[in-house]
């Protein structure tokens, strides 16, 4: 195998020919957040409090302290984040591998079906109709389930009703499934989470955490601009904050694609 | 009669808004006990101990029989109003631009002679009923008042002056999200406050009650996180140049003690709501509200913070919590002071546990919110500063002022 060439990866870059696309909300107070019964422990929603802007606190210079929870907004989870993950090697964003955190993506349509239906779940044999179109998904990748969800207004984005969230995600057969016969990366979401808004009464509850974690992979979640990325050929660049012992934390994800795929694609 | 108070005209944009000015306020400390009694609505004079006489003005030694025991209590408040005048022309700024402005001597009933304001419903030699009040600087002073209700009583010129009456004013409660926080709603709207602008947090979550907002009449929910400084900025940027009256419902209840608590994530949410939620309300709505302490006879003027009356002493039971209270308590006493130059009061309103769920497995006596609500009403429209709300927190009141460290020990179970 040859070196690569990283200059003409960088060239592909600047001319336009690799398309960067941003797949992050902006970190904003108003975002929604998890929502869990109040007598649990609560996620910290995003907070800016200014240090200074030019002024007596600092004359010369504007700057902020802010407050996030690890999965406030845009967020990466590590396996550590869920209890079928908890004693597995490199399960936090520390000690992660780093070049796990580029990796190639497949993206799952499913914006119509989850518009008809809040509840929607991702399915076996809708995957496979999508592998009859697009080809096989290739060990190692993203899967992203494009929903449009992240183009809702904030209350039906957090789809809070008096039985709980209803938002679409996956069953917790695809999951398995994913995990165990495509050896997908990770799963990513544009919803608050990596689970459908009613996966408490699945079986297992929340089956994208307890699978997806349970075997080491990562999650995606809030992700925005789905709809602009290729049902194949996309790179996903999502690079946690070196927590710490880390369950995850909010991050920038990019996604690089080649030009002419993003145009096929419309 | 008082002449019924209309709805104000609209301010004149072109005009200059007057700035507060505040009455002379300086007390000795022995005064000050009338201020305490005044802050709670309460009639008190000092009484001698060992000859009974009733005292007036304070004094550190009996003038019939030179005892210095002199507590204050609670007198008959019922005297005659044995002369008045009227004063047309006065040297304290304050009083100049108020003139003319009633004053006279009342002989009350338990002895003393006092130099009192006047209700336009007293006339001289008529029986009337004292109270004191706490005027614009904050002081104690004494105001006769008919001996029985008389029609729009409340909307007297003077009597205005010491209370905040929200008819006609506008007020924020800062949270409608909960119980309290729509309960207060209905009072303040029923009450003919101009606008009743709510905050509710997160609107993106639905919340028990939000319907019944909707609906009521002159009230406008609007966009507040008090733990968010930006949004609550926004809302003073939005309508902090017209709210008079602020009603801080924002509330943060959750049960446990200190060494038991797992962790400090919760705590931290406590005291973001109750001491950084009233720090945000006060930077954002403060100075605007301090710059309309004397804006006509709809002024800002007032700054109520609801807070458990565990904030005086530690319940164990809700350790943390009651923590997070008596910071809340300790920035609104620093407030007070904040706001004291503007005219504008800040009222802490005590209530033991609520109605509520958060109180849920605590046996009663309770405080439902539409009590809690009356209150505010109330201590709105006398012009109150301290309030205590139902059996529990009367009886912390009474117990704290006898023996605090015994009081403590008790709560601790």
């Amino acid at each position: 195998m040859s070196t690569p060439n990283l200059l003409e990866f960088a060239s592909a870059l600047a001319s336009g020919a690799i398309r960067v696309i941003d797949l992050t909300h902006t970190l904003c107070p108003e975002f929604p957040n998890i929502a869990l019964p109040p007598e649990f422990g609560q996620c910290a929603p995003f907070r800016l409090e200014e240090v200074s802007r030019y002024d007596e606190r600092g004359p010369a210079w504007y700057w902020n302290n802010f407050t996030v929870g690890e999965h406030t907004g845009t967020h990466f989870d590590a396996p550590i984040h869920w209890v079928s993950g908890k004693n597995l090697a490199n399960n936090a964003v520390d000690s992660i591998p780093p070049k796990n955190f580029i990796a190639p993506a497949v993206v799952i349509d499913c914006s119509a079906q989850a518009h008809a239906n809040a509840d929607f779940l991702l399915t076996i044999p809708f995957v496979q109709a999508w592998e009859n179109r697009h080809g096989r998904i290739a060990a190692g990748s993203w899967v992203l389930m494009r929903t449009d969800w992240s183009k809702k207004p904030a209350a039906a984005f957090a789809g809070l009703g008096h039985d709980g969230a209803h938002t679409p995600g996956p069953s917790p057969d695809v999951v398995k499934w994913l995990v165990e016969e495509r050896d997908l990366h990770g799963f990513g979401t544009e919803t608050i989470g990596t689970d459908a808004g009613q996966a408490q009464h699945f079986n297992p509850p929340y089956p994208a955490h307890f699978y997806v974690h349970g075997h080491g992979r990562y999650g995606l979640q809030c992700l925005t601009n789905l709809d602009l990325l290729p049902p194949s050929g996309a790179i996903i660049i999502a690079a946690p904050l070196k927590i710490k012992q880390g369950s995850g934390s909010p991050l920038r994800v990019l996604a690089l694609t080649p030009a002419e795929r993003h145009a096929s694609n419309k | 009669m008082s002449e019924p108070r209309g709805r104000p005209r609209r301010k004149n944009p072109l005009a200059k808004t007057r700035q507060p000015l505040l009455p002379p306020g300086l007390r000795s400390r022995t005064a000050l006990g009338l201020t305490a009694a005044a802050a709670e609505g309460r009639f008190a004079l000092q009484v001698c101990s060992d000859c009974g006489l009733v005292i007036y003005p304070p004094r550190d030694a009996c003038p019939g029989c030179l005892s210095a025991r002199l507590p204050y209590q609670e007198v008959n408040p019922i005297g005659t109003l044995v002369v008045e005048t009227t004063v047309r022309i006065a040297a304290e700024r304050y009083f100049r631009e108020r003139a003319p402005w009633r004053i006279g001597m009342v002989k009350l009933n338990a002895g003393p002679l006092l130099v009192v304001h006047l209700h336009g419903d007293v006339t001289e030699g008529g029986r009337v009923r004292l109270a004191l009040k706490l005027d614009k600087s904050g002081a104690a002073v004494a105001i006769a008042l008919p001996e029985t209700e008389t029609l729009n009583m409340q909307d007297d010129p003077q009597l205005r002056e010491m209370t905040c009456d929200p008819k006609f004013r506008c007020v924020l409660i800062t949270d409608g999200r909960s119980a309290v926080g729509q309960a207060m709603a209905k009072a303040l709207s029923v009450a003919g406050a101009t606008a009743v602008f709510v905050g509710v947090a997160e609107p993106w979550k639905p919340f028990v009650g939000m319907d019944l907002l909707h609906n009521l009449e002159r009230v406008e929910i609007v966009p507040l996180d008090v733990t968010d400084t930006e949004s609550v900025a926004m809302q003073a940027r939005q309508n902090g140049g017209r709210i008079d009256i602020v009603i801080n419902t924002a509330e943060h209840v959750r049960p446990g003690g200190i060494m038991a608590r797992h962790g400090v994530a919760t705590a931290r949410e406590e005291m973001d709501v109750r001491y950084f939620g009233l720090m945000r309300l006060a930077q954002a709505f403060g100075p605007s509200m301090a710059a309309r302490g004397a804006d006509g006879s709809n002024s800002a003027t007032a700054f109520v913070n609801l807070l458990s009356v565990y904030a005086l002493m530690n319940w164990p039971t809700y350790g943390a919590y009651s923590a997070a209270e008596a910071a809340s308590l300790s920035a609104s006493q620093c407030l007070r002071t904040e706001l004291r130059p503007a005219g504008v009061k800040v009222i802490n309103v005590f209530f033991g546990p609520l109605e509520t769920d958060w109180f849920q497995t605590v046996p009663p006596p309770k405080v439902t919110p539409r009590a809690l609500a009356e209150a505010v009403l109330d201590a709105l429209k006398n012009g109150l500063e301290e309030v205590f709300v139902g059996d529990v927190a009367t009886q912390m009141r009474a117990r704290l002022a006898v023996n605090p460290k015994a009081l403590e020990r008790e709560l601790a179970g």
